[in-house]
């Protein structure tokens, strides 16, 4: 569970991404920096997890979504944690339309801190999602005038963002400094609240969370 | 004419409608020959003035004496229009903007100050009045009527309708535009926009800079400070460093979330990234209103555009939700032929007024470069539909039957294609070159079974009808777009006229 794959097309950023990969055990499968050759290591060497920047070359658009889109297209579920400059409800309601989990888009600055973006990684490689928090952050802003999120309490609406970040129970007890079991009660809570079916795999709680905010608005 | 025996049920009242038209004709005349009486004694006061105002140095009488012969030729065009339907446009140059006071306060013309802006405003008047060559032709116009009027006398008395139109056409060839006063009325727009244009931009480029210079700048600083402090720190107190560190880190953090947010400002990131219909899509997404958004654009315009139009949107959709107080609203944008039109359309309260709001003025800036113009309609109460049109901001190829050519024209070009071979080459180039090469070989080259003395004159006349079809089957299609284009880039087409 450790072979990465890297597409970015800054030589600094690049470069400091492989040597954090492998300063954390993960083995740097291929490091690239195009569009076209993105696509072509995904489908060949079928990496673990991807790190995928959005902007690459040749046309410096969104080479590395679409690339990322297209792979997991013909490989459902595929680990790929795309990293970008700016993060947009648009792209990333794009990548968790296809209800598989195995995804994660951050910004960029996350890097920064190395513990929590190792984190992120192991976990889209483990097939969960790695939201970034500014994403869920807007796409809980357009979902605010719905009844139902709404009527969650402050706290409840905190364990819904970092439920939809991606974090496991025991991350979010962390986080917010509760107690296992008081998260557990609360997630029970808000799946009530939501009319979502309660379910024990953090994954797949999560995948819930997110197409229930993706399918609104 | 009064028929001969009984004239039909739907024939009777033609008679009794042909001589109200007569009499009304005559009265049209009689106006006509009136006005003389105001015209002769404007012809020697023009007279008196001009010559007062050149050769006695009276240049104030100039302005008087222009605006009343203006005011006159007015109201022949007007009367002119009414009566025979030929449309008569004013050619008088744009009016000089009202001058503009300097930093300090104070008037420029020319090379003096003043302190009000009377005197400029008077020296561009009269500038504008006497550069105007249209000032001439009124007061020659005038000079003549009497002449004019005089000489159509009979034909006004015999043919009062045809003597009518020919007055009228007099009219237009001394008071209507020429192509030159229509061009130089183009310039001056495409100045105006211009200078809107350069406007808006260059107030986007020190906004930038603002927030360059007192965000990022700053905050870049005060990160290096931190690792210089780190630096220092770093023997004696490794605790206090560590935590200036994240200092710094979180600094860094800030700084680029701050970079965003200009970035944004100059070319959103999905704009870029995506086009026009995705960058609108993720502007509604970030909108704390319901938005829909539909999108009907073959392709992606120009950049220029795209930026033009999504900042109108985004500009207009932030409007409704702060002042608006709107809860729903959508964007529509569509192209028709090359012109692409945005409407948005919310449910808030409405009573948007463009003179109070600064973000209508600053899109309606924004969209002048384009030659794009903004109707808003906004009763109180709502709901407010915004309508913007960037005529031919889209490429020519877009308008779908632009390159269709008439039936008649395209069969014209068909046959053309499929003959114009015959004679530039088997009756042409080959026989040419049969001769050149002396070989005896008639085959069927025309030329070649002539006299000797018409073979060449033969050879060289295919060849020149050959290639003049060549030169005809690509021209009809390529003029034909070139009219049409023409057509419709202007409403006024100067180049008829």
């Amino acid at each position: 569970m450790n072979r990465v794959l890297i597409a970015e097309d800054l030589y600094l950023l690049r470069d400091g991404l492989v040597h954090l990969l492998q300063a954390h055990g993960f083995t740097v499968v291929g490091a690239v920096e195009s569009g076209p050759e993105l696509l072509k290591g995904l489908m060949e060497l079928r990496p673990d997890v991807s790190i995928v920047d959005v902007r690459l070359p040749p046309t410096f658009t969104d080479e590395g979504l679409q690339a990322a889109l297209a792979a997991r297209k013909s490989v459902p579920g595929l680990p790929i944690l795309v990293l970008s400059q700016h993060v947009e409800q648009l792209y990333a309601r794009e990548l968790l339309a296809d209800g598989s989990g195995g995804i994660g888009y951050l910004l960029k600055d996350r890097v920064f801190n190395a513990e929590q973006f190792i984190d992120a990684v192991r976990r889209v490689a483990a097939g969960g999602t790695a939201m970034d928090p500014e994403v869920i952050a807007k796409l809980l802003a357009s979902n605010a005038r719905h009844e139902p999120l709404a009527a969650l309490t402050p706290r409840e609406r905190e364990v819904l963002e970092a439920m939809a970040e991606g974090r496991s129970n025991a991350a979010i007890s962390q986080r917010l400094y509760l107690s296992e079991s008081a998260v557990a009660k609360h997630t029970a809570n808000i799946f009530a609240k939501l009319g979502l079916a309660p379910s024990d795999d953090d994954n797949r709680r999560v995948l819930a969370v997110l197409a229930y905010l993706n399918s609104r608005s | 004419m009064p028929g001969k025996g009984v004239p039909k049920c739907s024939d009777r009242t033609a008679p009794l409608a042909q001589t109200e038209g007569m009499l009304r004709r005559f009265g049209q005349i009689t106006v006509l020959l009136a006005l003389l009486v105001v015209e002769v004694p404007a012809i020697v006061l023009s007279v008196v003035m001009l010559i007062l105002a050149v050769a006695m140095g009276m240049v104030f009488l100039f302005p008087p004496q222009a605006r009343m012969v203006r005011r006159l030729a007015e109201l022949n065009r007007r009367l002119m229009r009414a009566w025979t339907g030929i449309p008569i446009e004013a050619p008088y140059l744009p009016k000089p903007p009202p001058p503009v006071p300097q930093a300090d306060g104070l008037y420029r013309s020319d090379r003096t100050l003043y302190k009000s802006p009377r005197i400029p405003a008077w020296n561009d008047r009269w500038k504008w009045l006497i550069s105007d060559p249209a000032t001439w032709r009124d007061d020659l116009w005038l000079l003549l009527e009497p002449l004019v009027k005089g000489a159509l006398l009979p034909l006004f008395a015999l043919l009062p309708q045809q003597g009518l139109r020919l007055y009228a056409l007099w009219s237009n060839l001394m008071l209507g535009a020429t192509a030159a006063s229509r061009l130089a009325g183009q310039v001056t727009h495409l100045r105006r926009t211009r200078n809107l244009a350069t406007d808006s931009q260059a107030a986007e480029m020190r906004r930038i800079e603002r927030d360059l210079h007192d965000g990022t700048q700053a905050r870049l600083v005060a990160i290096g400070m931190t690792l210089g402090a780190v630096e220092q720190l770093v023997d004696d107190d490794p605790a206090a460093a560590k935590a200036l560190l994240s200092k710094a880190r979180e600094a860094s953090s800030e700084t680029l979330t701050e970079l965003r947010r200009v970035i944004r400002g100059i070319h959103p990131p999905v704009l870029a990234e995506r086009g026009l219909a995705d960058a609108v899509r993720a502007l509604a997404m970030d909108s704390p209103m319901r938005v829909t958004v539909e999108v009907d654009l073959p392709h992606r315009p120009e950049p220029p555009v795209e930026a033009a139009a999504y900042f109108a949107v985004s500009e207009l959709l932030s409007n409704a939700a702060r002042h608006g107080d709107a809860r729903s609203a959508v964007v529509d944008i569509s192209s028709n032929g090359p012109d692409l039109r945005i409407t948005v359309t919310d449910d808030g309260m409405g009573g948007a007024d463009p003179s109070k709001g600064s973000g209508l003025a600053g899109i309606e800036r924004r969209l002048a470069a384009f030659d794009g113009v903004l109707a808003l309609n906004s009763p109180p109460g709502g709901p407010t539909t915004v309508t913007m049109v960037l005529s031919k901001a889209l490429p020519d190829h877009w308008a779908g039957d632009l390159t269709r050519l008439p039936r008649h024209k395209s069969i014209i070009v068909g046959l053309l294609w499929a003959t114009a071979w015959c004679p530039t080459f088997p009756q042409g180039f080959v026989p040419a070159i049969f001769k050149i090469f002396g070989i005896d070989e008639k085959t069927w080259f025309l030329a070649l079974h002539l006299p000797e003395v018409w073979q060449w004159p033969v050879i060289i006349g295919m060849i020149s009808l050959g290639l003049t079809m060549h030169v005809m089957a690509i021209r009809i299609p390529a003029t034909h777009n070139r009219e049409r284009w023409m057509a419709e880039a202007t409403p006024t087409k100067p180049w008829c006229s």
